[in-house]
């Protein structure tokens, strides 16, 4: 009978079609790093220990009324500025950018935090001023996006930077930012590429011209592109097969556990396992924007649906750039690459999802 | 604020809210649509392409070099073969400081010598820094283990078992059976121009000279390849096929090795050439040029220093002298002469001429070596007792378009074919050569005087002991020539199946065999009566002979130095030979450098190699002796002229 009721409990936050989605895109994370880490199983477990974790992050914050995580919106939204003016003074160099902080207890990256941070922040903003929407109002949250980008920006951090804004603009994008903002905004951005291009540092530069021809240096910076395409192009229609990737199992893939662990997947699943992950990922996509669709508040829509969109955004990121559309920048390909920091993030992000949507139940009720 | 107008603004909200959702939705259907065309682009249009970049990232192609054919003589002997040894190999660009630091290191461990430094450096200048490149051969198992412990500290030095060429016969034949050496640029240029180069992956050397060089397809076998699978990082995994090399087949000579050592031990620290052959095939069995050089120096890369000292040896000892020395044959032409008078009808065997001990044409002289005078001397007598006057006579009878129309198929003045490189063709005097060698006018016509001294075998003659020893086979064949050749048989090295290289004659010369019956009867009585009966004395088979003599200067010598040493003006020793006279198993000819009268000199050795290849016999109380390479024969103080530019002095009084 307890047991019923303790299933009850632990089911009752969650979002079973949001969860099974998941869990399925888990599984071929599971597979995939299995085979591109030459069967490890010291990986897998490692990543097992990381999806639990993540799991239950997930469970905790679903349990959060969308209410509460308003509350902590303005919270936790200050903190991450706090640790980046703190990353901009004291951060540790590594790989000649500084990033990360220590704490003392542990190493943290706020920028990861913030990516979660500006949507809610901008979320809780309009919920605020849902009566009356001014131009000024998006004007603030322009100013509550860039702080936070610029921070990232000078870090630098290019890629993390345009995911954040990316992130705020989706909530200003459902919060009805009118069209011809946008439109002027797009032109603005093209416009402005030229002076951006001179303000890049030199590794950046070097890597939209690899995008533009990677064998200008095939052996330097066109590698990785030009392996993980060969990888992908390899793999044909039904691909080589799981573990038998020639381009994975004999190293030519770089980082492929990680950022480039499409290519592994890709060559081994083919052109039909490709579909397959596209039809996962439009899932959850599908499953996210519908859950923003039926949130009861300002808060829980903005917030769903930047958050989705943000998860579209790294997929396509991640899979243009393995396959050679995007330059490389470092995202990893949601919740199937090994980075245990990334799945953390996506599923609280996720979390935050599913208490939307049982908020809804709840009402319902 | 009323709760209606929040209401209804909830409701234009959510419908503003809900249009946003379809663009969401459509930019990402757009989004994944792009990325779907994409993978189609990848994995379907251009699979073919990254199908193959993935494979040829996957498999490289490792060549086998095939273990090239060895070289026996006809018994089996063996002149060239193979043996298994490593090698110490430095690949430059790999090196992570200075070659020479690396080099020092190395020397800390096993013996590097100053020739070896020399050898790596030239060996250097050739290759490209990619190349892994021999420091050292032949490391004994002691050095390999003492350099695996320490491999570790150098980078781009590795240990390798290669196949080693080898000469276990030393200088011995080392003219005919030649070398192989490391492909240079030259070589991969010429191989490339022949599309072989895809047969040479593999291979770092090749035959440079002699039949190393000549039979170099045969030789070489075929390059097999293995397919490997290897890792980003080059590593080999794992083999995925294997086509194995094929062997080179092997070389089975028709030269007797011991025949030719014992040749090579007769001429001692003379310099001269002899060539035999079988006249029934004419396949040779000892082809001698002396002095002669070890070709397992060249082998792994000759050093600087001993390069120069052989190339530019007085004494030229790179030379094959048999087939690239030319001489005037002085009178051992004079049988040849013979069968040209009877067979155009000048002379028949029984004509005598009363000989005063010279001739006279015009107001010019030429002398015999008789003061007085043979007194009558017919055919037979003119080749006994080698009368000049004779064939002074002769060859003014003759003129000179019959003497060249008659030598001419005989092989004299032009290449024979022999299956080695280098051959020279020699001069054949003729109206025709004349006009074409000389540049003035008045030097182009043929004088009648000219022609006088070619009875002689000398004047403007000049040929190969080769083309003496083949016509002197030709003759006693009955006219039947063979083209020469060393390699009997080119056998399979796997199947053992032998193929023979040359089964039937050139050609049929149409002599009459009573005209050839007299020549053969002359030389006979040479050898038994004649200028070489000494040499031949008591000998247990019938042989014939002729002896000759040619009268040498050099022009550049003479032209240079005035006080030219008297050896380098001394005449040269010819002799012609075969044996046994009525059926002969072995003609040869042969010369030697500077040494005086042809009897004297050149007959015993051709004495030697009857008794050897007839009896079996060997010299047995002389063979150490003259085996030891003889300390270096004194360096002649002026610069000598190569050989080819000897020149007969005319008989000229």
């Amino acid at each position: 009978m307890w047991t019923k009721r303790l299933f009850k409990r632990i089911t009752e936050p969650v979002d079973p079609w949001l969860l099974l989605f998941v869990l399925m895109l888990v599984s071929v994370s599971l597979l995939t790093i299995y085979s591109a880490s030459n069967e490890s199983m010291a990986k897998i477990s490692s990543k097992l220990v990381s999806v639990g974790v993540a799991f239950s992050a997930m469970w905790l914050i679903a349990n959060l009324r969308p209410q509460q995580l308003m509350w902590l919106a303005p919270i936790i939204y200050a903190l991450g500025l706090i640790l980046l003016f703190g990353v901009a003074a004291f951060g540790e160099i590594t790989n000649g950018a500084r990033r990360w902080l220590d704490l003392g207890i542990a190493r943290i990256q706020p920028s990861e935090l913030m990516k979660l941070a500006v949507p809610m922040m901008l979320a809780w903003y309009f919920e605020r001023y849902e009566a009356n929407l001014r131009l000024k109002h998006f004007g603030v949250a322009a100013l509550l996006i860039a702080v936070p980008m610029i921070l990232v920006l000078k870090q630098p951090d290019l890629g993390t930077a345009l995911l954040i804004a990316a992130a705020g603009f989706y909530v200003l994008f459902f919060a009805g930012l009118s069209w011809k903002v946008m439109l002027s905004l797009l032109v603005i951005t093209l416009a402005s590429l030229p002076v951006a291009w001179t303000h890049m540092h030199e590794y950046q530069r070097q890597r939209v011209m690899t995008l533009l021809d990677p064998m200008a240096d095939p052996l330097g910076a066109g590698y990785h592109i030009i392996q993980s395409t060969i990888a992908i192009g390899s793999g044909g229609l039904f691909g080589k097969g799981w573990l038998s990737g020639t381009q994975t199992h004999l190293d030519f893939i770089p980082e492929r556990t990680t950022d480039f662990i499409f290519a592994v997947y890709s060559e081994e699943f083919g052109l039909l396992g490709n579909i397959v992950l596209l039809i996962l990922f439009l899932c959850v996509i599908g499953r996210g924007l519908m859950i923003a669709n039926n949130a009861s508040s300002v808060f829980g829509r903005l917030l769903a649906g930047a958050l989705t969109l943000s998860f579209f955004t790294y997929a396509m990121v991640n899979m243009g750039m393995v396959s050679g559309m995007l330059p490389v920048v470092g995202v990893p390909l949601p919740l199937v690459s090994f980075g245990g920091t990334a799945m953390l993030s996506i599923l609280i992000g996720f979390g935050m999802l599913m208490s939307i949507q049982r908020d809804r139940k709840l009402m319902k009720n | 604020m009323s709760r209606r107008t929040v209401l209804r603004d909830h409701h234009g909200e959510r419908y503003s809210f809900q249009l946003r959702l379809l663009v969401a939705i459509t930019a990402v259907l757009i989004g994944f649509g792009i990325l779907l065309g994409r993978f189609v682009f990848l994995q379907v249009i251009q699979y073919d392409k990254y199908h193959t970049l993935a494979e040829s990232n996957r498999i490289s192609l490792v060549p086998i070099p095939p273990s090239r054919g060895i070289v026996t003589d006809r018994n089996g002997v063996v002149l060239a073969h193979n043996f298994s040894a490593y090698t110490l190999e430095v690949t430059p660009s790999k090196l992570p400081g200075k070659l020479n630091d690396t080099i020092d290191a190395l020397a800390g461990l096993i013996e590097i010598t100053a020739k070896d430094r020399r050898r790596f450096r030239k060996l250097l200048e050739e290759s490209k820094d990619f190349e892994s490149l021999p420091i050292k051969t032949r490391l004994s198992d002691e050095e390999v283990a003492r350099f695996a412990v320490n491999a570790f500290r150098f980078p781009g030095v590795e240990i390798k078992a290669r196949l080693f060429r080898h000469y276990p016969m030393g200088e011995s034949a080392s003219h005919l059976v030649g070398y192989i050496g490391r492909i240079n640029d030259r070589d991969l240029k010429k191989l490339e121009e022949d599309e072989r180069l895809a047969e040479y992956r593999g291979t770092d050397h090749m035959g440079k000279f002699g039949l190393e060089q000549s039979y170099e397809e045969v030789l070489h076998g075929k390059t097999g390849y293995e397919e490997v699978e290897t890792d980003a990082g080059g590593r080999a995994i794992r083999s995925l096929r294997r086509s194995p090399p094929v062997a080179g087949s092997n070389l089975v000579l028709t030269v007797d090795i011991k025949l030719q050592q014992l040749v090579e031990q007769a001429f001692g620290d003379r310099k001269g050439a002899l060539v035999a052959i079988e006249p029934s095939t004419g396949g040779v069995l000892a082809m001698v040029s002396r002095p002669g050089f070890d070709p397992n120096l060249f082998v792994d890369g000759i050093d600087p220093v001993s390069w120069r000292e052989l190339n530019d040896a007085a004494t030229r000892p790179l030379n094959n002298r048999a087939i690239q020395g030319l001489y005037p044959p002085g009178s051992t032409f004079k049988p040849f002469m013979a069968l040209a008078a009877l067979e155009t009808g000048k002379r028949r065997p029984h004509d005598a001429i009363a000989d005063p001990g010279f001739f006279i044409l015009g107001n010019h002289r030429w002398r015999d070596d008789k003061l007085d005078g043979h007194g009558m001397v017919d055919m037979v007598k003119s080749i006994v007792v080698s009368c000049n006057t004779y064939y002074y006579k002769l060859a003014n009878d003759m003129g000179i378009d019959l003497i060249s129309g008659f030598m001419g198929p005989l092989g004299f003045g032009s290449k024979t074919g022999i299956d080695l490189p280098g051959e020279k063709a020699g001069i054949l005097p003729s109206q025709e050569w004349k006009r074409k060698a000389f540049k003035r006018k008045e030097q182009q016509r043929w004088l009648a005087g000219d022609t006088i001294s070619i009875g002689n075998g000398q004047g403007y003659n000049s040929y190969t002991i080769l083309q003496l020893a083949q016509a002197t086979a030709t003759l006693v064949n009955n006219g039947v020539q063979y083209r020469p050749h060393l390699v009997g048989f080119i056998e399979d090295s796997a199947s053992r199946e032998r193929r023979p290289v040359e089964p039937q004659p050139a050609k049929q010369l149409p002599y009459k065999p009573a005209h050839i019956e007299v020549i053969k009867q002359a030389m006979v009585n040479v050898n038994l009566a004649g200028t070489s009966a000494q040499a031949f004395a008591s000998a247990q088979y019938t042989s014939g002979g002729k002896t000759g003599t040619a009268q040498v200067f050099s022009l550049k010598g003479a032209k240079y130095n005035a006080s030219t040493t008297r050896e380098e003006l001394r005449d040269h020793a010819l002799f012609v030979a075969f044996a046994p006279a009525d059926k002969p198993k072995i003609a040869l000819a042969m010369i030697v450098e500077n040494a005086g009268f042809g009897a004297q000199h050149a007959a015993p050795i051709a004495r030697k190699a009857f008794d050897y290849y007839l009896l079996g016999k060997l010299p047995a109380a002389e063979a150490p002796a003259p085996a030891q390479p003889a300390p270096p024969s004194p360096p002649p103080s002026p610069p000598q002229s190569p050989i080819e530019e000897f020149m007969s002095r005319p008989h000229v009084d």
